[in-house]
C-alpha cells in the first residue's frame, strides 16, 4: 500500500509541476461554470412561468438542475479525461524512466494502481472544485441531498472507468497523442455501444446494454444508490488495470 | 555475489545473448566490454530483473532474478543507457522519491538522500530543476539514484556516454571510488574507460563471452604475434631488408627514425638476434622494447577473431 503511494504521489505532484492540471482544471471549471450559470437561469425561468401562468409543471431541482448538471458533467469528464491519463506510462516510457518503476522493489501491480490513484486523486480534485455548486444550491434554495450524493459518486465510478481505459491506452504507446485519441474513442465507444442494441437480437441487446457505461449512470443520476452498477463500474475499472498489467508485463519479455 | 551460468536471452528468434557464464566477486568491479549490440544491456537489465532471461540461471546477492525478484530488486542499484530521471522535479525531491520506492524507511531517508548527494558531489544544484541541468549532471543524479538505498550491488549501463572528457573522468573517479564498498558492473564500449575502472574485464561480442580477465592479463595473452620497437639514427634500406631477412620476423615498417617489427608467436626468443642484426649494420640502436598493446587492439583483435 505504501509503495502505491510513493507512484501515486509523485505522479499527482506531477501534474502540479506542469500546466497539466491547471489547464484541465481551469477548462473543466469554466465549461460547468458556463453550464450551471445557463440551466440555473433556464430553471428560474421555467419555475416563474409555473407559478406566474401555472404552465407546465413544476420542476424540481433535482430533475430541472442537478441531473442534466451531472450528466453534462459526464461528458465533459469524457473530453478531459485523455489529458489526464495520456502521459501516465507513455511519458515514462518515452523518457526511460519506467526503468526505474521497473527496477524498484514494486510490484507491477502497485506501480499500475498507484498510476491510476494518481489520476483518480486529480479527478477527485476537479470533483472537489465543483461542490460549489451544491453549496450555491444549499444557500439559495432547498435541493435534495441524496441525488447529488450519488451523483457525485457515480461520476466518481464513470470518470474512473475513462481513467482505466486511459490508463490502458497510455501503457500501448510511447507517443501520447495516440494514447489520448485513443482513449476518448475508447471512451466514447463504451458510451455509445448500445446503440447498436436496437437492431441486435434479444441476447446481444442485452449484453450491449449492459456494457454500456452511461446506462449504468442513469440510477445514479436520479439518486438511487444502485449496487450492481457500481459493481459493474468497478469491475470495468478493474478489467481495465488487469489489462494495462498484462500489456506492461509483455514489455519485460520482448 | 552475482553468478550467471549459461545464460541466453532470444528476442524472438533472434539469440541475443547466448549461454553467457560468469562471477563476480563481493567488492569487485567488472567491465563488459564489447561493440554496440552485443548484448550487454541485455545481460544487464536480465541481472536487474528487469527482463526475465529466457534459459539460465542468474542469482544476484544470493536471490535468485526469477523467482525473487523484488529481493534483487532491493539489493540492486541500476543506471540505464539513458538515467532515468524526471525533468520536472528538483534534485532532492527525485532522490527522495528513489528512496521511497526502495523502501528505504521514512527516518533514514533524509540521511540516505543526502549521503547520495555527498557521494555524487550534487550539493550545490540539489535544489535545482533536474530538466535544467547538464547531460553530465543528470547522468551523476542517475547515479545518485542508484546509491540511494545503498545496495549491495550496482549495475551501470554506459555510465559516461555522452558526457565531455572533464565529466567521464569525474565520473570514472566516482566509480572507482564505490569499488570495494559496493559490487559494480559496468558496460562500455570504450576502451579506456575499463583500463581506467575496472580491475576485471569480461569482453564479450554477439552475445558471448569471447574473453574474460584482468586488462594486464588479456594485453599479456594476446601478444603472442608480438610487436617490437626500435629506436635507431639511422635507417638504412639494407639494414631494413637484413631485418626483415631474420626468421620468425614477419613485417617490419618504419615510422621515421622507429622501426615495427611483428614477430610470428612460433618463433620463440628472436629479440638478441634482432639487436644484434641492427648493431652489425651500424644503424645506431638508440633504443629497443616490447610493445605493449592497447586495450583498443585487444579489443579490435578479440571482437574480430570471433568473427573470423
Amino acid at each position: 500500500m505504501k509503495n502505491v503511494w510513493t507512484v501515486a504521489r509523485r505522479d499527482y505532484r506531477a501534474y502540479f509541476a506542469s500546466p497539466i492540471a491547471y489547464i484541465v482544471i481551469a477548462g473543466f471549471l469554466l465549461i460547468m461554470g458556463w453550464m450551471f450559470f445557463f440551466n440555473l437561469n433556464y430553471f428560474n425561468l421555467q419555475s416563474m412561468q409555473y407559478q406566474q401562468m401555472g404552465m407546465g409543471k413544476q420542476p424540481t431541482l433535482t430533475d430541472g438542475l442537478i441531473r442534466p448538471l451531472y450528466g453534462n458533467m459526464n461528458v465533459i469528464l469524457l473530453f478531459m479525461t485523455p489529458f489526464i491519463t495520456m502521459r501516465l506510462l507513455a511519458e515514462e516510457r518515452k523518457n526511460q524512466t519506467l526503468a526505474l518503476l521497473m527496477t524498484s522493489p514494486l510490484t507491477l501491480t502497485e506501480i499500475i494502481v498507484g498510476k491510476f490513484l494518481s489520476a483518480f486523486l486529480l479527478n477527485l480534485t476537479l470533483l472537489a472544485c465543483t461542490l460549489i455548486y451544491p453549496v450555491i444550491l444549499f444557500w439559495a434554495g432547498n435541493p435534495e441531498a441524496g441525488p447529488i450524493f450519488t451523483s457525485y459518486l457515480g461520476t466518481l465510478l464513470l470518470s474512473g472507468c475513462y481513467l482505466a481505459i486511459g490508463l490502458l491506452f497510455s501503457a500501448t504507446t510511447e507517443n501520447q497523442i495516440v494514447a489520448g485519441a485513443l482513449t476518448f474513442a475508447g471512451g466514447l465507444f463504451f458510451w455509445l455501444i448500445n446503440w447498436a442494441a436496437q437492431s441486435a437480437g434479444p441476447v446481444a441487446s442485452d449484453v450491449l446494454n449492459y456494457l454500456s457505461l452511461i446506462s449504468h449512470y442513469q440510477n445514479f443520476g436520479q439518486g438511487v444508490l444502485a449496487s450492481h452498477d457500481a459493481l459493474f463500474f468497478l469491475s470495468f475499472i478493474g478489467t481495465g488495470l488487469f489489462l494495462t498489467h498484462r500489456v506492461l508485463d509483455s514489455y519485460r519479455w520482448r | 555475489m552475482i553468478t550467471v551460468s549459461h545464460l541466453t536471452k532470444m528476442y524472438g528468434l533472434r539469440t541475443a545473448v547466448n549461454d553467457l557464464s560468469f562471477e563476480v566477486k563481493k567488492g569487485e568491479v567488472v567491465g563488459f566490454l564489447g561493440p554496440n549490440g552485443a548484448g550487454k544491456s541485455t545481460t544487464m537489465k536480465i541481472l536487474t530483473g528487469f527482463m526475465p532471461a529466457t534459459l539460465g540461471k542468474v542469482t544476484v546477492a544470493g536471490f535468485d532474478v526469477f523467482d525473487q525478484t523484488i529481493e534483487v530488486k532491493r539489493n540492486v542499484g541500476y543506471l540505464p543507457e539513458t538515467p532515468p530521471v524526471y525533468n520536472e522535479m528538483t534534485v532532492l525531491d527525485y532522490l527522495d522519491h528513489a528512496a521511497r520506492l526502495h523502501q528505504v524507511p521514512s527516518a533514514k531517508r533524509r540521511a540516505s538522500v543526502g549521503l547520495a548527494i555527498d557521494k555524487t558531489s550534487l550539493g550545490h544544484v540539489a535544489g535545482r530543476l533536474i530538466g535544467n541541468l547538464s547531460k553530465g549532471y543528470k547522468q551523476r543524479v542517475g547515479l545518485a539514484q542508484t546509491l540511494v538505498h545503498n545496495p549491495a550491488v550496482l549495475i551501470l549501463d554506459e555510465p559516461t556516454v555522452g558526457l565531455d572528457p572533464k565529466q567521464i573522468i569525474e565520473i570514472r573517479e566516482l566509480i572507482k571510488g564505490l569499488a570495494g564498498e559496493h559490487t559494480v558492473i559496468l558496460s562500455t564500449h570504450i576502451l579506456p574507460e575499463v583500463a581506467a575502472t575496472c580491475q576485471r574485464v569480461i569482453v564479450i561480442n554477439k552475445g558471448r563471452i569471447v574473453a574474460q580477465d584482468t586488462f594486464e592479463q588479456l594485453s599479456n595473452r594476446l601478444k603472442r604475434g608480438q610487436v617490437f620497437t626500435l629506436q635507431v639514427r639511422q635507417t638504412e634500406p639494407s639494414a631494413i631488408a637484413a631485418l626483415k631477412s631474420l626468421p620468425g620476423v614477419t613485417s617490419v615498417s618504419t615510422e621515421g627514425s622507429k622501426i615495427l617489427l611483428e614477430v610470428a608467436p612460433e618463433a620463440g626468443e628472436v629479440r638478441d638476434r634482432i639487436v644484434e642484426t641492427a648493431v652489425q649494420a651500424r644503424m645506431g640502436v638508440l633504443e629497443f622494447a616490447a610493445e605493449k598493446l592497447s586495450l583498443e587492439d585487444v579489443f579490435v583483435q578479440l571482437t574480430t577473431e570471433e568473427a573470423k
